[in-house]
This record gives structure tokens, C-alpha cells and sequence, in this order.
């Protein structure tokens, strides 16, 4: 037997599925589930929150209703995504990171959806929408408000 | 159904054959991520729709990606008697029509992109199927290409284990495991001279033998499906078409080392990926072909999905292993390698989607067949995304040593709307800018490295005249410099101070200098840094200074930028001949610097204009001109 104590492993993935699990609950890492999370799995609290903070992921502030991901892969930069996130940002008036005051919408960029070949791509919640134009982000953004008529997804039409 | 013998499994694939090759019309829709965006759902639920009003009976399925992304949604219709034709671009209109032709008994030419000579029965093999229509081997975009890993992407139903089974799947595990021993397993795999399709290229079954002899007997199978390059999207393809290849590959590789346990590492941002490998894992542990001795054997072996949190590093093989074992993602120096020292410290084989899905094939037709495919040292086949200011985008696989000009001018069709291609680049952040004038190079690892680039996991990303090489440069080194996990000091601070140095540059305040001292810091970030990732973090600024250097110069001594990209260095005017004042670029810029009445030729005020160049993308008039 070592007489130093030796790290406890949690099972393999186990700190990722339950991050996870949290966040796809509760929108967000609040502290209480985390500190429960960490007396569960029987690893520090410190490991736990440096998991959280490493992952891009997981976000310890509440996040708005809907999660519009701007694509910023090499297809969709050279296509100039990096226009389709300038005008959601202004018609929506937050920078990416940030929620609506609503509360409706949060703006993130990712590194790339994979969705390439249709580049530039954005993503709301689970639609992806492909081969994207400037002039068509605000009718797709309107889909997402209550009582407003906008841009059908991905999935009821063909584009 | 439960497979415990060889003759169970006779009887899935036989089940399979009825649903792979109906006796009645089959409708496959692509609906890989890509079908998805280009509104494949929405197809799919015409199909349906228009078949149930007439009472059409026909078998409606969800396939994968078959490859032509730039043609979706894209449809493949099986008619028995008639044949077999892709139909390309499809709309929910055009599905209605579709199924209206086909219960009129006939395939129609609207929207049909290629017929597809099959195996099955009851399908006309040759001849055209219908007046004027190309077969699918013979379109440019597939011509050349060779599918292995791919071989049954967007042909089959990803869900179904059946028609898995019908396109010979499980034959090579149930050669492995009944007839073959570990180690002649892992000599096949040696002599195919299969290397890691996730770009490093190490041979696989060196790595296996390693491993094998590897003291311990709990050893750890993994799939790394952290698919981390922007432009690249290979791995989730084949997840979400193919997954059954991944996971027998993965089984044959448990066997061929002797590990009894394995992960997949999806990519957070893959949901549909994620879903589908799960299921895979799920009905191939009900039919027994994971779990306690598959097939008869006394051999055992399961598979857990992991799903990743966003972190580019854990591409990366220590950091993947290190973020599976619960801690941060971060890398640790090697040696020792995985497959010594790996999850939980021990031995670890560790492949990449594409590695896994060559592994069946070459245990089913054998190292000598692949082996003689591509050329010496670089064996087989591998799987690139073709995108970018490219005419075909599209995953495309082919034989190792086609050259980038095949690839880039023959399979992808030329520059987007017919412009000039200027340079593709490959091996995402990791890899480099090779220009148009380099384009008889062969595709090989040793060839793009030789260039400054590497082959990389696959993205191909095609930039023309219009893409200034400067700012792919330093958006490469932003994405660095944002993925950087920080624990060693040359890729930490190294990427920060040459992404502020490529902004000068882009803004028009560089000096000559800059210049130098990018060059040096580029060299110590390459050879001080800890991991692949700040190893290799330079290559885009590198190849960049190497090949394109007259668009450095323009940007720091002429402070201009020739492909009228960098922002502060370019104006957006109007020519007030060509404006009709239609009024769209008023509504549509970001920040209403567009004046003008209906009618009138309009004009953009410089002082609050951002130069996001939005009214010249969708001027209808072309009358937005950038002024270099």
C-alpha cells in the first residue's frame, strides 16, 4: 500500500457525460449541481470546475432560450461567415458571448459544425442552416420569436 | 435477432437483401448534417407525404452522404426493372412530382443528376437508363475516386445492421475472430502499409504490434472522432452514415491486441454523429455482435461513446486520453506513445474514423489488394473535403497519389464561378498554403510535407483570387491562439505575439521588421513547443511567407491589400451609372451607411462605413466596387 494518498479516477468519461447531463438540463453549470456533481463522482470540486472552465462548452452563466452558432471554420471564414455573425450581432444587439435581454437569444461562434460543403453555416439550436446570405439572417432569426412568421427551418423546405 | 454463429449471421444478411433491394420502389434521402442544411427533412417528409395521398407503396429511407455535397438534397431511386437513378437538388416540390412520375411507372429526367449500375437484382446493369444520362462512375466528380472507407456512405441505411451486413459487413470480423489469430491480424494490417488516416501517418500495424507486445493485460481500444480541423468534416460523415465499418474496425483491432474495451471520442459539436454511433453500439450489442464472446469465439469486447466539450487540443491523443480520464484536456510530452502508456496508464491504441473503416476492408480482401492501391509508401485510399471557392465541394476519396491538380481542377470542377484558383489549403491549422503552380504534386504525406503543408486528416480548402492570403494567415493563427490549452510558454505567448504582428500587417502598420520577427518567432513556437498543435501552428504563416510573400509586401510597404479583403485597407464605393437605387444594400447594411432615394443612384458614407463588404456581395447590379 502507497503511504501517499493516490488520486481517485472517476470512471472513464464520467467527468465529461455528467458536465454534460448539467448543462444540457439546466442551460448552463450552476454551482449547486456542480458541488453535488463533485461529492457524486468523489472528485474535488477544484478538478471538477477546471473540467468546466477548460471546455468551451459549458458556460457557468445562464444562456438566452435559443443558441445561434455562427460557423467560423476555413469554408465558411473564406466565405465570409464572419459577415453573417456582424449582422446578427447588430440586429440582435449583443457581441458573441452574450445573451438578449429578452433572454431569447445567446450568440456563440464555433470553430467549425462540419457542415463545409454547405459553408457559410449557421446553426439555431438544432437546424442548420447552409449556403447562408446576409439578406437571409433576419428572416431565420425571425422563425425564432414567438408569433412572428419568418423563415421556415432547414427542415420544412428545400432550399 | 440474436448472431451467435456464422449461419446467424447468413440469416441477417439475408434479411437485409430484402430491404436493401425491395421488391417495390426503394427512395433513399441523404441525410447526413450537409442533406440536412441543404433541406433534406423537409424531402424526406414530401416523399412521404406525396406517396401516402397516393397511395404509392414504396420503402422511404434516411441514408448517409454520398459524397457530391455541392448536389444536395440528393435522392437515389430504386425502381426495379427500370433501374437506378440519383436525382440531384431536390425540393419538396419536386418530390411530389417525383413520386407522381414513379406511380405512372417511370423514371423522369427532371432533376436527374446520374443512374447508378447496382448489384442487386431485378436492375438493368448497363445501357442507359434513361436517354442522355451519364452513370455515376462516369461524372468527373466521381471518375477518379476509389471508396473504401466510404464504401458505404449514403448507400445504405446507417441505422440498419442489416444492410450493413448485405454490403459484407461482419464477414471480416467472423474472419478474424474464427479463422485468423491475433496476430495474423495484425501482419495484414502491417502489410497493407495502412498508415493513421488522422494525419500523423504513422503505420497502424506497426503501432498494433507495439501495443500487443505491451506488457499488461488490460489494454484500451479508441477511436478518435475529435474532428477538430475547421474545414474538415470526414469523420463525422462516415459516423453518421457508416457507422457499423467504424465499430467492426474497432472490434478486429480489439482482437488483434487483446483489449476487451473501447471508446469512441465525438466531436461535442457532432450531434447527429453522436446519435448514430450510439445506436450502432446499442443494436450490435442485441445482436451480440458486441459483448461477451462474439460469434462463437471466447473473444469479448464492448464500446462506450464519449462525447468531447469543444476543446480543439483533444484532438490531440494524450490530451484526448487525458480529458477521457476526467482531467483537463491538456497534452503531456511523448514518449512514451499510447499504445505503451495510455487511458489510466495503460497500453492504448488509439486510431482516427478513417483508420478504424479501412480495417474491415483490407481483413476482408486482404493487405495485397490494398496494397496495391495508390503508391509504394503510401498505400490505399484516403478522405478529403473538398471545399472553399471550389465548383464541386464535396467528400471525396481517392487513391493516394492522385495529383492536387486531378483533385482540385478534375474532381472539384475549377474555381467557383469559374475564377481563378489560387491555392488549396490542407491540414487545417496544422497544415499550410500550397499554391496553384505546385498543383502537379502528388498527394502523399512525405509530397504536402515537402511543400509545408501536411495531408492532415483530409480539409481541403480551395481559396481563389478574392481570398487574401495574409488574412487566411491570421485567422489560422487567431484559431491558435483561441485552442492553445496554455501549459507550455512557445505556443502560449508565441501565437498570441505572431497573431498581433499579422494584425499590424492587416491594418497597414506593419514595417519590415515585423516581418523578420514573425519569421523568427514562427521558428521557435515550431521547435520549442510541446504538442502537435504549437509545433505545427506556424505552417500557415510559414507557407504563407514562402509562397505568397508579394501579398505580405503589398500589405506592409504599399499598404494594400491585393485581394481588397483587409478591411482598413480598402474603400467601398458606388458607381452611380450601374446603381438602379433598388434599395437593397440600404436595407441590408449593418450599420446604415448606405444613403440614397428609391429610384436614385445611392452612395455609402466612408466614416461609418466597416467595410464588411455586405452591399457588394448582394448588389444585383454588380455596382458596388472595392477600391484597392
Amino acid at each position: 500500500m502507497p503511504l501517499i494518498a493516490q488520486p481517485v479516477h472517476p470512471g472513464a468519461g464520467a467527468v465529461l457525460a455528467r458536465l454534460h447531463a448539467i448543462h444540457s438540463e439546466q442551460g448552463y453549470l450552476p454551482e449547486t449541481d456542480l458541488r453535488a456533481a463533485a461529492d457524486e463522482l468523489a472528485v474535488p470540486l477544484s478538478q471538477l470546475y477546471s473540467a468546466a472552465a477548460f471546455y468551451p462548452a459549458f458556460s457557468f452563466q445562464p444562456r438566452g432560450r435559443h443558441t445561434i452558432q455562427v460557423c467560423l471554420g476555413t469554408a465558411c471564414y473564406i466565405r465570409d461567415s464572419d459577415r453573417l455573425l456582424e449582422k446578427i450581432e447588430t440586429s440582435l444587439g449583443v457581441k458573441q458571448g452574450e445573451t438578449t435581454e429578452d433572454g431569447m437569444f445567446t450568440i456563440e461562434t464555433v470553430h467549425c459544425l462540419g457542415a463545409c460543403s454547405m459553408s457559410p453555416v449557421i446553426r439555431v439550436d438544432e437546424d442548420t442552416y447552409g449556403r447562408l446570405r446576409v439578406d437571409r439572417v433576419t428572416r431565420i432569426l425571425k422563425k425564432y420569436r414567438p408569433g412572428e412568421p419568418g423563415e421556415k427551418g432547414p427542415e420544412e423546405q428545400g432550399i | 435477432m440474436k448472431i451467435k454463429t456464422p449461419s446467424d449471421l447468413e440469416k441477417l444478411r439475408d434479411h437485409g437483401q430484402s430491404m436493401l433491394f425491395p421488391q417495390g420502389p426503394r427512395v433513399s434521402v441523404g441525410m447526413a448534417t450537409c442533406g440536412l442544411a441543404a433541406g433534406a427533412g423537409a424531402v424526406f417528409d414530401a416523399f412521404r407525404q406525396a406517396a401516402d395521398n397516393l397511395r404509392f407503396d414504396l420503402t422511404l429511407v434516411a441514408t448517409g452522404c454520398i459524397g457530391y455535397c455541392q448536389e444536395e438534397p440528393i435522392v437515389d431511386v430504386r425502381m426495379p426493372g427500370l433501374g437506378r437513378v440519383l436525382y440531384a437538388r431536390m425540393t419538396p416540390e419536386g418530390a411530389g412530382r417525383l413520386i407522381r412520375s414513379l406511380a405512372s411507372g417511370e423514371l423522369p429526367h427532371e432533376n436527374a443528376l446520374a443512374s447508378v449500375p447496382e448489384e442487386g437484382p431485378d436492375i438493368p446493369k448497363s445501357a442507359e437508363v434513361l436517354s442522355g444520362l451519364l452513370t455515376i462512375n462516369t461524372l468527373p466528380f466521381y471518375a477518379k475516386q476509389h471508396k473504401i472507407i466510404l464504401r458505404n456512405s449514403g448507400l445504405i441505411d446507417p441505422r440498419s445492421i442489416e444492410e450493413y451486413a448485405v454490403r459484407g459487413g461482419y464477414h471480416s470480423l467472423r474472419l478474424a475472430l474464427l479463422h485468423l489469430s491475433p496476430q495474423d491480424v495484425i501482419d495484414e494490417i502491417t502489410r497493407s502499409g495502412l498508415r493513421g488516416r488522422g494525419g500523423g501517418g504513422f503505420p497502424t500495424g506497426e503501432k498494433w504490434q507495439v501495443c500487443s507486445h505491451a506488457a499488461g493485460a488490460e489494454k484500451t481500444i479508441i477511436c478518435n472522432a475529435d474532428e477538430g480541423d475547421p474545414g474538415a468534416y470526414m469523420d463525422r460523415t462516415v459516423l453518421e452514415s457508416d457507422p457499423y465499418t467504424v465499430i467492426e474496425g474497432m472490434t478486429i483491432g480489439g482482437y488483434a491486441i487483446g483489449a476487451s474495451h473501447g471508446y469512441v471520442y465525438v466531436r461535442n459539436e457532432y450531434p447527429l454523429a453522436i446519435e448514430r454511433i450510439h445506436h450502432a453500439i446499442e443494436t450490435s450489442r442485441e445482436s451480440g455482435l458486441l459483448g461477451e464472446d462474439i460469434l462463437g469465439s471466447d473473444f469479448s469486447f464492448s464500446i462506450e461513446v464519449i462525447r468531447g466539450a469543444g476543446a480543439f487540443v483533444c484532438g490531440e491523443e494524450t490530451a484526448l486520453i487525458a480529458s477521457i480520464e476526467g482531467g483537463l484536456g491538456e497534452p503531456r510530452p511523448r514518449p512514451p506513445y499510447p499504445a505503451v502508456n495510455g487511458l489510466w496508464g495503460k497500453p492504448t491504441i488509439i486510431n482516427n474514423v478513417k483508420t478504424w473503416a479501412s480495417v474491415a476492408a483490407i481483413v476482408e480482401k486482404g493487405a495485397e489488394w490494398y496494397a496495391g492501391i495508390g503508391i509504394e509508401g503510401n498505400t490505399g485510399t484516403a478522405v478529403f473535403s473538398l471545399v472553399g471557392k471550389i465548383a464541386n465541394t464535396g467528400l471525396v476519396e481517392i487513391p493516394l497519389g492522385l495529383s492536387l491538380d486531378e483533385m482540385i481542377q478534375g474532381i472539384g470542377g475549377g474555381g467557383l464561378d469559374g475564377k481563378r484558383v489560387k491555392a488549396v489549403q490542407t491540414g487545417g491549422p496544422s497544415g499550410g498554403c500550397i499554391p496553384a503552380d505546385l498543383f502537379h504534386l502528388p498527394i502523399d504525406y512525405e509530397s504536402l510535407k515537402q511543400a509545408g503543408s501536411i495531408m492532415g486528416s483530409g480539409g481541403m480548402v480551395v481559396m481563389d483570387e478574392d481570398t487574401c492570403m495574409v488574412d487566411v494567415a491570421r485567422y489560422f493563427l487567431n484559431f491558435t491562439m483561441e485552442e492553445s490549452c496554455g501549459k507550455c510558454t512557445p505556443c502560449r505567448e508565441g501565437t498570441r505575439y505572431m497573431y498581433t504582428i499579422l494584425t499590424r500587417i492587416i491594418e497597414g502598420e506593419a514595417t519590415p521588421e515585423d516581418l523578420a520577427l514573425l519569421e523568427e518567432i514562427a521558428m521557435w513556437v515550431k521547435g520549442a513547443s510541446l504538442c502537435g498543435l504549437g509545433q505545427t501552428a506556424p505552417n500557415p504563416v510559414l507557407s504563407t511567407l514562402r509562397y505568397f510573400r508579394d501579398d505580405y509586401d503589398a500589405h506592409v510597404s504599399e499598404k494594400r491589400c491585393p485581394a481588397g479583403v483587409c478591411r482598413a485597407l480598402i474603400r467601398l464605393i458606388i458607381e452611380p451609372e450601374q446603381c438602379t437605387g433598388c434599395g437593397l444594400c440600404l436595407r441590408e447594411c449593418p450599420v446604415d451607411a448606405v444613403r440614397g432615394e428609391k429610384k436614385a443612384p445611392h452612395s455609402i458614407d466612408a466614416d461609418l462605413c466597416t467595410r464588411c463588404r455586405t452591399c457588394y456581395d448582394i448588389c444585383p447590379e454588380g455596382a458596388v466596387e472595392i477600391v484597392r
